[in-house]
């Protein structure tokens, strides 16, 4: 069999990089107990959003366009679509008390309606396929290093060869690891989603921290979207939208046990498993077999983590749990 | 009162009459269709005419009503299935897995049975078949809950997915008709489900699950069994109820009915099975669930207004090529309009003039 190994890992992380985005959001929000299940949705805003804004923006500045600004909009596209719908989740379930679950399921049917429904409007307004002009596709899927440094030979493909999106990833991810661990602020995020009532009675906000990584978080989720469909999907819209990008996430952040630096090699890793049954292809594994190999994988370490009981493993202990002050 | 008053409290409202409860709920599902209108607008079409189109392409046929029916039928059955789970506080959002594991379990005998027994005794083992599968495929994350308090929600979400690949792969491998096709063979006329009313007869299963399910929640020792260890687990051990036991004969029961959902929707809509049998359906039946609070009638009602929508948006992309997707986002913004809603039921807003008002004059 003839493997190469470079352009393996290569694609494993492109493919990884909108998990990383979706994951970490994810993490960020359920370090605060609320576990909003609606990814997916938020996701597919993010996409759909983000590939809008570029794409109008293409239209007026034509031949103009400047490669910066562009991934500047996409970027905030995608972040306020994913904070615009969190807040929806986080006002229902933290102001006005609604379930956790169905609430986020309810914001997935939502997101993903929403999303696909921008996408095709503007399918039908331009009349036919959205095409981004090729001088600012390029923006999106271009390395951003110097050409000489992606030459060097096995390191340059390796570390230096990937779009802007990959390193802006990595770097979210070891900023909210540094937060969570070294900073007050991150010490009381993590206060509240372990145990809001003891939070609350040391004097934390609860509400504020909850509203603030939630919608954070869901803004964060929603890059990712934009991520696939600006870098993996071609700057289209199709028909498929994002296929489950956004349960993925979901599934990783259990997978990383609920830590932010876990969530890089996590990415790659899940990027890699997505992809690996058109790389190397095992004669006796059917490719759909390959494909569920990530959610079996997140179903075992779910397992083994409640098994082993291990405290710093556990998912935070109010994740999922409503808080009211007056109900302790 | 103080200045430390914070502007607005909340405080439990225990005695909600029957009139408030539903002023609120009406008024939320006006405001849903409001901003409904307002995406009307947005999309470019005349938001009064969109909704009537909605309404004529679902109701005004008799095609369109049944078509509707169809689409009930599953949003239905996996509510009821979802009920007891919820009443217990097991979070099952694992339906469309179990679904997918019931068509799978009926296919299995659709394909290579057929040709061996008679109709009736054929759909009788399939449904059997659904039964057993959704169920086992249900307990798995149950057991592992209740012996080692393993995350349910996160679990039973992981085996939706390993159960639509597993139907892929068959799709794509074992059971694949012609090859290259991708598609597993229609089943034989004997493997149908027959028609009634020009539907097929899931309807009428699905009514009686209606019934079954309420008697079963609120007239049964297992009805109640579930509803203790929902509301305190530390007192159903007390009570000396068999924690494990509970828990993963809900769980089953709730698979099994899923399961028995996706041999209807295999058998009576696409006879054939397809990785996307569930479509969506095992998560849409947990709103309907939940916005029903539970309750088999209302279950009825909600999974309806949610098929007429899903109907209407199809007659939408016909006549005013409005994407379809709008009936998500509409069948989304009354979810979560509902979802808020009931807030308003559960609590009452005090505001601080107000309040201080109503000290001065009990003083």
């Amino acid at each position: 069999m003839n493997i190469n190994i470079i352009a393996l890992i290569r694609a494993a992380v492109l493919n990884g990089t909108p998990l990383l985005f979706g994951t970490s959001g994810e993490i960020l929000t359920e370090k605060s107990g609320s576990l909003n299940l609606g990814v997916e949705g938020l996701m597919y805003m993010g996409g759909a959003f983000g590939l809008m804004g570029v794409f109008y923006y293409d239209r007026a500045a034509g031949a103009g366009a400047n490669a910066f600004v562009a991934i500047m909009i996409a970027i905030l596209c995608s972040l306020l679509a994913g904070m615009a719908g969190s807040l929806i989740f986080s006002f229902l379930t933290i102001t006005l008390r609604a379930n956790q679950n169905v609430t986020g399921l309810a914001l997935t049917i939502f997101g993903t309606g929403l999303g696909q429904f921008v996408g095709e409007q503007m399918r039908i307004k331009v009349g036919g396929n959205v095409a981004i002009s090729n001088g600012l596709k390029v923006v999106f899927a271009d390395g951003v290093f110097p050409k000489a440094m992606q030459e060097i030979p096995v390191i340059g493909p390796l570390l230096f060869s990937y779009n802007i999106f990959v390193y802006i990833g990595i770097v979210i991810a070891a900023v909210m690891a540094y937060i969570m661990a070294k900073t007050r602020k991150g010490l009381y995020l993590k206060a509240v989603g372990e145990s809001p009532s003891t939070a609350d009675a040391a004097g934390i906000n609860v509400t504020r921290y909850k509203y603030f990584a939630t919608v954070l978080g869901g803004g964060i989720s929603a890059v990712g979207g934009m991520v696939y469909t600006m870098t993996i999907a071609g700057t289209v819209w199709n028909h498929t939208g994002l296929a489950g990008e956004g349960w993925i996430a979901v599934a990783l952040v259990i997978f990383c046990l609920w830590k932010p630096l876990n969530a890089i090699w996590g990415s790659i890793l899940f990027g890699g498993l997505m992809i690996m049954y058109i790389r190397v292809p095992i004669a006796f594994i059917p490719s759909q077999i390959y494909k569920i190999i990530p959610y079996i994988v997140t179903a075992v370490v779910l397992v083994i983590v409640s098994l082993r009981q291990k405290k710093e493993d556990q998912p935070p202990a109010s994740l999922g749990l409503p808080y009211f002050r007056e109900e302790r | 009162m103080n200045e430390k008053t914070p502007f607005i409290r909340i405080a439990k409202r225990e005695d909600a009459s029957k009139k408030r409860i539903w002023t609120v709920r009406i008024a939320a599902f006006a405001v849903a269709i409001l901003l409904g209108m307002i995406i009307f607008v947005i999309a470019g079409a005349n938001p009064i005419k969109a909704y009537g189109v909605m309404i004529t392409s679902s109701l005004g046929k008799k095609s369109g009503i049944k078509q509707v029916v169809k689409n009930a039928i599953p949003l239905l059955g996996t509510g009821l299935a979802l009920a007891p789970c919820f009443r217990m506080r097991y979070w099952n959002i694992g339906a469309e897995g179990q679904i997918t594991m019931g068509a799978m379990a009926a296919t299995y005998f659709a394909l290579n049975w057929y040709s061996k027994m008679p109709s009736a005794v054929l759909l009788l083992v399939m449904g059997i078949a659904s039964l057993v599968f959704g169920g086992l495929w249900s307990a798995i994350p149950a057991i592992f809950k209740s012996r080692w308090g393993t995350n349910e929600t996160l679990f039973t979400l992981m085996m939706n997915y390993i159960a639509i690949g597993i139907v892929a792969w068959l799709q794509g491998g074992p059971w694949e008709g012609k090859p290259g096709s991708q598609i597993i063979p229609m089943f034989d006329k004997k493997a149908v489900l027959p028609k009634l009313f020009g539907v097929h007869c899931g309807w009428v299963i699905v009514l009686l699950l209606v019934a079954f399910m309420f008697v079963y929640m609120n007239y049964t020792k297992h009805g109640y069994e579930i509803a203790v260890l929902g509301e305190s687990e530390n007192t159903a051990r007390y009570a000396g109820m068999n924690i494990l036991k509970v828990t993963v004969r809900t769980a089953a029961l709730s698979g099994a009915i899923c399961g028995l959902v996706g041999f209807m929707t295999a058998s009576g809509v696409n006879q054939t099975l397809q990785s996307g049998v569930a479509g969506g359906v095992g998560f849409t039946a947990i709103t309907v669930c939940w916005l029903a609070q539970l309750n088999p009638f209302a279950m009825v009602a909600i999974s309806f207004l949610l098929a007429v929508l899903s109907k209407g948006a199809s007659g939408l992309q016909t006549t005013l090529s409005i994407p379809a997707s709008i009936s998500d986002i509409i069948t989304g913004i009354i979810l979560l309009c509902m979802l808020g809603c009931e807030f308003f039921i559960n609590y009452r807003l005090i505001f601080r003039d107000k309040q201080a008002k109503n000290g001065k004059e009990a003083a």
